[in-house]
């Protein structure tokens, strides 16, 4: 990508992380820490990578992204608000009554969001269904999976990692945004995942691990994994929980809480100024 | 009784599958390991390549349904009624009920029938827990027949579909060719001097134990209520209109299976005098299954007994 194009990423991932605390701040919770973290993803993933149209969420021949951390919904409905698939005045409906934003994504309420999610574990056996589907219907779409670093503590990820190599998905790429925290704290105390990459290589996965907050590292990863054949391929990404926003950084307890108005105020002034100086470049 | 002819319901499922399978390319098969028992291993040998199995991993297979019926296709997901209903409920509710995905659920070994293998495998609680489930069809055909057209059925539905089959062999009433409807029950006998309203192989015992009434004197109406959810409320209100006492039959708990649903349905519109036949809030144990039915009351002889009971003869 060029630089002009990379800026041009940076400046929505910046747009992504304001929609992030506009929606929790309107809505008064949800789950900033990890939408944050994955804010970088989500861009990268909706502006440059995945096969979607907007005007077509249902396509049958798209690209799907399974959102299997769902709590982290605040994110991928920025992402989707800022691609197009509906606006973005939208974002501070969030969890409100009627609203089609759920709390957790819902397939059959939000346009883009390709399954329903919230409970973890689940959505990454999903997306090997859906990568199974392509196979089945001998089409050419790939299926990509956001998972935490704490819900790869669930037994089933493991079936579902087993399912992905055994039937040689090499049209799922599954992303762990390893930020380090979950909700009780530290994952390597909580119930340590760790090796994370060594684990996924041994069930069959082609794992590379990145700086997560690196566009250029992200294009990389998934560049390659559009390569690997004949098995599913896995990218560990270090991140940061609550990138972006000073305050909310590396902390546990914003995994869960949506920022007051003054923290809001700040947050927002933070990340005007990030963008200010991205668009003053 | 040797001339009748035995069939396990998890065997119409079976040569359901293959027959579905030849018309339409959309259908798609998963197992758990157990692919000879639920007879998705009749799919498996015509159609290989759309047969897949998940390994021992019931909660993955009910999420790799539910993605696989995002794109269009029709997944079949079969495991034992206990590990299909019990270890992969939430996956159930979660991604199968809540986005409204066409999964069917194939459980096969269903209840005390299972026998041999004992409590941790006889599964008396899975009609109470999908039932539970928002839009989750709930269908326990009483024999292989009947199985075989509710299989075909559940495919011509949209949505999910929870479809309880037996190990047992069970003896076949229904005629070859029996369409099946959702939500319909079947007047097996008619009769009002009480309502027997039965699914799964208890409905052939109530037919038994019809028989045995009769002799008596007493005529009573058997109603085969194969579908669970949404139930067919005009027949159970009609039946408790004309008859005025209604007992319910399943190889299943009491509690929050048919009998619940009758009673639930009835205390709010045409309160009668139920009694609920079924498993009383028990673990099973092992045994052959003719046996262990019997000491749980599943049969016809228990039948009579309430009901000459109920009727205070
Ligand atoms: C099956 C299940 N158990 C528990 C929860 C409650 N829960 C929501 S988020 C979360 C922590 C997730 O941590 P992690 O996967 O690391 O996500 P991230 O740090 O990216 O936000 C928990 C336990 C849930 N949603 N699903
Ligand atoms: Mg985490």
């Amino acid at each position: 990508m060029t630089s002009q194009e990379k800026k041009q990423l940076q400046v929505t991932a910046c747009k992504v992380r304001m929609g992030i605390i506009e929606s929790t701040h309107a809505a008064k919770c949800g789950h900033p820490g990890g939408s944050l973290s994955a804010a970088d993803l989500f861009t990268y993933l909706y502006f440059r990578e995945l096969r979607v149209d907007p005007a077509n969420p249902q396509w049958a021949d798209r690209d799907r992204f399974v959102l299997s951390k769902g709590h982290c919904a605040p994110g991928l409905y920025a992402a989707l608000a800022h691609r197009g698939f509906f606006p973005v005045a939208d974002l501070v409906q969030l969890r409100k009554v009627g609203s089609y934003l759920q709390g957790h994504p819902n397939m059959n309420s939000v346009p883009g969001v390709d399954m329903s999610t919230g409970s973890l574990g689940q959505g990454i056996s999903a997306a090997c269904g859906m990568a199974l589907a392509a196979k089945v219907k001998k089409q050419d779409y790939r299926v990509y999976t956001l998972l935490g670093d704490g819900e790869i503590q669930e037994g089933q990820v493991w079936e579902a990692c087993m399912f992905a190599s055994h039937y040689h998905l090499d049209n799922l790429c599954v992303i762990i945004d390893n930020n380090g925290l979950q909700i009780d704290g530290d994952v390597a105390k909580v119930m340590s995942p760790y090796p994370i990459d060594t684990k996924l290589e041994a069930f069959g996965f082609h794992v590379r691990t990145i700086d997560g907050h690196d566009l250029d590292a992200i294009e990389e990863a998934l560049n390659e994994a559009r390569t690997i054949q004949g098995k599913p391929c896995a990218i560990v990404m270090r991140t940061v929980k609550g990138k972006g926003v000073s305050f909310m950084e590396n902390e546990a307890g914003w995994h869960g809480v949506a920022p007051n108005d003054a923290q809001y105020e700040q947050a927002m002034t933070e990340l005007k100024a990030a963008l200010a100086a991205l668009e003053g470049m | 009784m040797a001339d009748v002819k035995k069939m396990a319901t998890r065997e119409g499922y079976g040569k359901a599958l293959v027959e579905l399978g030849k018309d339409h390319d959309d259908i798609v098969v998963l197992d758990a390991d157990l692919a000879g028992s639920t007879k998705t291993g009749m799919f498996a040998k015509v159609y290989p390549d759309r047969h897949f199995n998940c390994g021992i991993a019931e909660a993955d297979m009910m999420c790799v349904a539910a993605g696989l019926a995002s794109t269009g296709l029709v997944p079949f997901a079969s495991s034992f009624a206990m590990f299909a209903s019990g270890r992969a409920y939430e996956q159930i509710r979660n991604s199968i009920g809540y986005p409204e995905l066409n999964v069917k659920i194939g459980a096969s070994h269903g209840g005390m029938s299972v026998g041999e293998d004992g409590a941790s495998h006889q599964c008396c609680e899975d009609f109470a827990l999908m039932r539970s489930i928002p839009g989750m069809v709930v269908i326990c055909p009483a024999d292989g027949v009947e199985a075989e057209a509710a299989t075909k059925a559940a495919y011509a539905h949209k949505g999910p579909v929870y479809l309880r089959m037996g190990r047992l062999a069970v003896p076949v009433f229904h005629e070859e060719g029996f369409t099946f409807q959702i939500g319909k029950g079947e007047v097996m006998r008619d009769g009002s001097d009480i309502a027997i309203i039965a699914n799964g192989l208890m409905v052939y015992e109530a037919i038994q134990a019809a028989d045995a009434l009769e002799k008596l004197g007493i005529h009573p109406r058997i109603i085969n209520m194969s579908t669970i959810k949404p139930l067919d409320e005009e027949l159970v209100l009609k039946a408790a209109k004309e008859c005025g006492k209604v007992i319910t039959c399943e190889e299943h708990s009491i509690i929050g299976g048919l009998g619940e649903a009758v009673c639930s349905f009835l205390s709010e519109h045409y309160p009668v005098p139920v009694r609920r036949i079924g498993v009383n809030d028990q673990f099973g144990f092992s045994g052959p299954a003719a046996e262990v039915l019997k000491a749980f009351g599943l049969c016809a002889e228990h039948i009579v007994e309430v009901t000459l009971e109920f009727l205070g003869k």
